[in-house]
């Protein structure tokens, strides 16, 4: 019984800093902003933002993808390399993340602007400018850059555990190489795949900084009407009400991701 | 057991410079239960990987059915792994795992479920179809393993330690019923274990391995009563090793005293090493010895004493149903056919001995689950 006082600590802060939060803003979401009184008016409000919250559903979950597609390639040879060779490759996965986040999508504007490095060489080359900033790919380029290494790093720990006798067994039962990855690393990587997945997409969902930076009016993210709604528009009820839309949305989409492992191989997400 | 099936010449293989085979030559006959034994590191498992495809030899060549395969991919070849600690595919049930080769193969479903079904059967495997592998007993696993790999019906299975994890009352059922297997499906089994008795109760034919060095290829029984060296003596069963001089054809000389023995063919006064297996030693009073010496230890062991005793210096092992109190003095006599003669060889000198008899001797050389790191290491790095 004594162990439980291990967890105190956790308790108290998951009690100070999540629960309560929640409540508040369970209570903001169902309380109107000039009288205080109960109201459904700021979850029915949020109609108007549906686009938007559909866009950023749709454009985080694209980074999810193309993370996916872009990290388990490098998340396999990172696997498959010599114990020092893999250190050093997954320290530089982890290098951009000990710079800041904000610096680094400031540096993305820096590189893709009108008047930015990028578009300078190409008109030294006397190629026009090109609009490579200010829309959804480059806000894509954004989520894509800031989150790859969470998609990496689980993927990595999963494939790296594959034990290798197995891909050879699959080989000795008449797997080509081809083969082996489809019948057996892949399958047996899943838990990784749900993970990464969940870890770019949960972050990504609610970004407002790389949108704000790398996007226009039109690449709006819901997590920029939440912002908005809290620091300028002075609405925080509405703000209270989209973060929890947007929080059941994730859930929703997490247990979603989850029913593709089993019970005993999924890794615990949120 | 008649033709030839596979055949390694000259095969070398060495890692990071070091060599772990060195110029193996190796028949493998058809339908045959052959089983490379040697202590670990002797290269008993890579010569099964490079029958397995696994590993190319460095240097050498690998024959099938008398093709050249050395560059033939493993998924292409007709043998079929047991792998060490299974290898069982942990996202599938036991019906997929079996199902697996024959799925890659593309059978058509109706021919899949029949030949599954039968191996099902044959393993005793029935109604655990729907049970996820890691729910199975280590038995089981090494059921699933094995009706894996023979669903494939491949010309060769290659076993590499089956049975290590496994208890050892579970052990040797699973020999009977490996030997049982082999001999039902008539195709060849290449075996390899540590374990000379697993070796001897199962092989048709004993390769006994050492220092990448194949020592002695022969029937349990050949290697067992005609050890080529000291290596292969000791490492089969318990022997006695001595230092002899051939005086003439069928005699030998040790302990200053001759004794007849049935080997011929030595040069003048050959300095040879005498083998004497503890059992067949018979122990009479010491007025009637051809030897006599002192008892200094003796360990029950069930069916028969382990006694020590002590000739001049040099300590015997004996093995004996009868009880001889420590410090008797003792006599033994020793038939012409219980002694055997072999040439010297780089292992002279180093078995034989047993001054520095412990009690345990039989774990440590039994020593129940024994993977050969060194090799592994070396495999999993390309």
């Amino acid at each position: 019984m004594k162990n439980r006082w291990l967890s105190g600590p956790y308790i108290v802060w998951m009690a100070l800093f999540t629960v309560i939060p929640l409540i508040i803003i369970l209570f903001f979401a169902f309380t109107d902003s000039i009288n205080g009184g109960f109201t459904l008016k700021n979850i029915t409000s949020i109609e108007a933002y549906l686009p938007i919250l559909l866009r950023s559903v749709w454009l985080a979950a694209l980074s999810a993808l193309i993370c996916l597609i872009i990290g388990y390639p490098v998340s396999w040879t990172i696997a498959q390399a010599k114990p020092g060779r893999q250190r050093f490759l997954y320290m530089l996965v982890m290098l951009p993340m000990s710079i800041s986040f904000l610096l680094r999508t400031l540096a993305w504007v820096a590189l893709l602007e009108d008047t930015g490095i990028i578009n300078n060489i190409l008109g030294s080359l006397g190629i026009d400018p090109l609009p490579l900033i200010r829309n959804n790919g480059a806000v894509i380029l954004g989520m894509v850059y800031n989150y790859l290494p969470y998609m990496i790093l689980p993927l990595y720990t999963v494939i790296m555990k594959i034990d290798y006798r197995l891909v050879e067994a699959a080989q000795d039962l008449g797997c080509s190489s081809g083969k082996v990855f489809l019948k057996v690393t892949l399958p047996l990587s899943v838990p990784g795949i749900v993970s990464g997945i969940t870890m770019v997409f949960v972050p990504a969902v609610s970004t407002f900084y790389i949108s704000q930076k790398l996007g226009s009016t039109g690449t709006v993210l819901i997590g920029d009407v939440i912002e908005s709604q809290f620091k300028t528009a002075y609405n925080p009820n509405l703000g209270a009400a989209l973060s929890l839309v947007l929080m059941v949305i994730v859930l929703i989409c997490v247990s979603i991701m989850n029913r593709f492992t089993t019970d005993d191989e999924s890794v615990a997400t949120l | 057991m008649s033709k030839e099936l596979i055949r390694l010449e000259d095969c070398s293989m060495a890692f990071d410079g070091e060599l772990v085979l060195d110029s193996i030559d190796l028949c493998i006959k058809d339908s045959e239960f052959l089983t490379l034994l040697g202590p670990s590191g002797c290269g008993k498992t890579t010569t099964l990987r490079i029958i397995g495809g696994f590993q190319k030899p460095s240097s050498g060549t690998v024959l099938f059915d008398g093709v050249r395969i050395n560059d033939v991919p493993p998924y292409k070849r007709q043998v079929n792994t047991v792998f060490q600690r299974y290898a069982l595919f942990p996202h599938l049930d036991v019906y997929d795992n079996i199902a697996f080769g024959l799925r890659i193969a593309k059978l058509p479903e109706p021919e899949l479920s029949m030949r599954v079904g039968e191996m099902l059967e044959m393993t005793g495997l029935k109604g655990f179809e729907e049970r996820k592998v890691d729910s199975l007993s280590g038995g089981q696993m090494q059921r699933v393993a094995i009706a894996r790999a023979l669903v494939n019906r491949p010309k060769v299975l290659l076993l590499d330690e089956p049975l290590g994890a496994l208890d050892l009352r579970l052990r040797k059922d699973m020999q009977n019923e490996l030997k049982r297997i082999q001999q039902q499906l008539g195709i060849t089994f290449i075996y390899v274990t540590h374990d000379q008795e697993e070796a001897l109760t199962m092989s048709d034919t004993v390769v006994v391995m050492d220092k990448g060095k194949i020592q002695q290829i022969g029937t349990p029984e050949d290697v067992y009563n005609e050890p080529e060296n000291a290596f292969v003596a000791d490492f089969i069963g318990e022997s006695n090793i001595i230092d002899g001089i051939m005086a003439a054809d069928y005699q030998v000389e040790f302990f200053g005293k001759k004794f007849v023995c049935e080997d011929k063919g030595f040069g003048p006064r050959e300095p040879v090493d005498v083998v004497i297996r503890p059992e067949d030693i018979d122990i009479v009073p010491a007025d009637a010895g051809h030897l006599c010496g002192t008892v200094t230890n003796i360990t029950f062991k069930g069916v028969h004493y382990d006694i020590i005793v002590d000739f001049k210096g040099f300590k015997w092992l004996i093995q004996s149903t009868d009880y001889q109190p420590i410090g008797e003095y003792i006599g033994i006599r020793l038939n012409p056919n219980d002694i055997h003669i072999m040439k010297k060889s780089v292992y002279s000198g180093m078995f034989g001995d047993y001054s520095s008899y412990s009690a345990e001797y039989d774990e440590i050389s039994d020593s129940d689950i024994e993977y050969e790191d060194i090799e592994e290491e070396t495999l999993y790095e390309e």
